[in-house]
């Protein structure tokens, strides 16, 4: 038996084995990971780690004894070069390694600002590993220049990083508003209301034309003609799922690896998970960037090689932290026609709850853990309270999670 | 060190000497005990790290901050009195002997 190899060490990886392990699966199981650590988690890496307040082995999702002592083979700081579907091997430059099943865990690559406006100057950084912030944290001293590019939740999490550090900080963003993809208006005016009274400067509508400078950036030019100088920025403008491996192989890719309800790439035997998958979901092909997605997808595809035969059928979570705020997200609101808004029971905490039509679909938490769970708990039971009920605090939500169903889920 | 006991839901006991400053759902993890699941990685935000604290234990650990308490609120299966996150429980001299036993269920 050539047993289970996965490519990329990462979230998505490290479930997945433990998973294999936990289930009884006894033949060989590797992980190949392009970076030198072992599989460790990327959220505190723009948060408590790039604020300096965790030490990097606290990074590490397990020990490393904990992969020996599993019969799991890391293999670290080796990127794969190509896979074979048909001869059923996996190249790492001249060592082909054979494979029963193969799981492509390869994650996502940020995008980066085009050379061509100043993007490969020194002094402009993308956040996505370890090695990123250990070459940005020495250079967030106080007093330096940071221009965010990108109000997402990382760009934002940066902010606050940089806030806290004592860095002047501009954040541009080129849509109408920040978290415009990802959140309604009414979350998106919360946090801009939040980071501008931390200091920092807010510019939405607007982009950047370029950055400029010798070799390391000095200065940036946006589209509404402002010039900044700048001694540092951070791009925050997304990911492009890993998918090229895959590509070169003819396994269908879209907006990611395209696989199906199980896990299964178009190739036999040949599996996705995490950031890099695009899996169907009520009607669409859905790919998440969530620890949430990395664990419970990859958990699925583990007990799938070992014959489950089960769907993926995930409700999806997320969370983010800026400043004293923990921001925390149940279920997806694309596709809301209103929000109702519920101040939370203690002072500053406070819900957006998304509907469309009578069906509930997200809640957005700001430091309200009581109505993310409660929440979270009615979409997974596929139960929508009344708009009214939610937007009158005087109604406990113990008591409308407990009222009688009304159900509303889509089959 | 302090020795923390985790029963887990199969009732099998794991006696492990842990760091001070590490915490208890890092110990769980590190260590492999099964059932405490932490999703979050400790970021008090999933509650997928929910442990009962044995009897006598309760008030000798620190207080819960509000979030713990209102992320504990609707976890399930929670016991009040008995219930924490355990990624907020952080190691000290004071929890040696701490036992805590991870529930049936987490979410
Ligand atoms: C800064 C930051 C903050 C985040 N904050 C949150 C948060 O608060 N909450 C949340 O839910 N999610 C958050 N996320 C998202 C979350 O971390 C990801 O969704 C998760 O890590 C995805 O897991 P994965 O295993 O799919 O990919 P990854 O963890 O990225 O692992 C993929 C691995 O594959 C490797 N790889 C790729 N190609 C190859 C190759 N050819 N050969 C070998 N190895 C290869 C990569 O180097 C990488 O190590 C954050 C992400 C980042 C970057
Ligand atoms: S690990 Fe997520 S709340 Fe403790």
């Amino acid at each position: 038996m050539s047993g289970v190899i996965v490519i990329g060490a990462g979230q998505a990886a490290s479930a997945l084995a433990a998973k294999l392990r936990a289930g009884g699966y006894e033949a060989p199981v590797t992980l190949i990971g392009e970076e030198r650590d072992p599989p460790y988690q990327r959220p505190p890496l723009s948060k408590a780690y790039l604020l300096g307040e965790m030490p990097r082995d606290r990074l590490y999702l397990r020990p490393e004894s904990f992969y020996a002592e599993a019969g799991i083979t890391l293999r670290l700081g080796a990127p794969v070069t190509r896979i074979d579907p048909q001869a059923r091997r996996v190249h790492l430059g001249e060592e082909a390694l054979p494979f029963d099943h193969l799981v492509l865990a390869t994650g996502a690559r940020p995008r980066r600002l085009p050379a061509a406006i100043g993007g490969d100057l020194a002094g402009v950084f993308t956040l996505r590993g370890i090695a990123d912030i250990e070459a940005l944290a020495p250079l967030m001293r106080p007093g330096a220049r940071l221009l965010v590019v990108g109000g997402g939740y990382i760009g934002l999490e940066a902010a606050a990083v940089a806030r806290k550090l004592g860095l002047e900080v501009t954040l541009v963003e080129q849509s109408a508003r920040i978290l415009q993809r990802v959140a309604a208006r009414e979350t998106s005016d919360w946090f801009r209301a939040l980071h501008q009274s931390h200091g920092v400067e807010i510019r939405e509508g607007v982009g950047l034309a370029r950055l400029t400078g010798e070799t390391r950036v000095e200065g940036a030019e946006l589209s509404d003609g402002t010039r900044l100088r700048i001694d540092l920025v951070i791009a925050g403008i997304g990911v492009s799922p890993e998918s090229g491996l895959a590509d070169a192989a003819g396994i269908a890719c879209g907006n990611g690896i395209a696989v199906d309800a199980q896990g299964r790439t178009s190739a036999p035997g040949i599996w996705a998970a995490g950031d890099c998958a695009a899996f169907p979901w009520r009607g669409r092909q859905l790919r998440l960037e969530s620890v949430q997605n990395a664990i419970e997808q990859a958990e699925c595809v583990a007990a799938n090689i070992m014959g489950a035969g089960r769907a993926y059928d995930p409700h999806p979570w997320f969370w983010s932290d800026q400043y004293d705020v923990k921001l925390q997200i149940a279920g997806l609101g694309q596709g809301h026609d209103h929000v109702v808004t519920r101040p939370g029971k203690r002072a500053g905490s406070v819900s957006h709850w998304y509907f469309a039509g009578p069906r509930l679909l997200a809640v957005d938490a700001m430091n309200d853990p009581r109505a993310y769970m409660a929440g979270k708990r009615m979409l997974e039971q596929g139960r929508s309270p009344e708009a009214t009920e939610i937007a009158d605090p005087t109604q406990d939500l113990a008591a409308l999670m407990r009222a009688p169903a009304r159900q509303t889920e889509e089959s | 060190m302090a020795k923390i006991t985790y029963i887990d839901p199969q009732g099998a006991r794991h006696e492990i000497d842990l760091r001070p400053g590490m915490t208890v759902m890092e110990g769980a993890r590190d260590n492999d005990v099964p059932g405490i699941v932490a999703e979050c990685g400790g970021a008090c935000a999933c509650s997928t790290c929910h442990v009962y604290v044995a009897e006598g234990w309760a008030d000798r650990l620190p207080p819960m901050d509000p979030m713990e308490e209102d992320m504990l609120d609707f976890a399930p299966g929670v016991e009040p009195g008995r219930s924490r996150l355990s990624c907020q429980l952080t190691v000290s001299e004071a929890l040696d002997g701490l036992v805590v036993e991870v529930p049936q269920e987490q979410a």
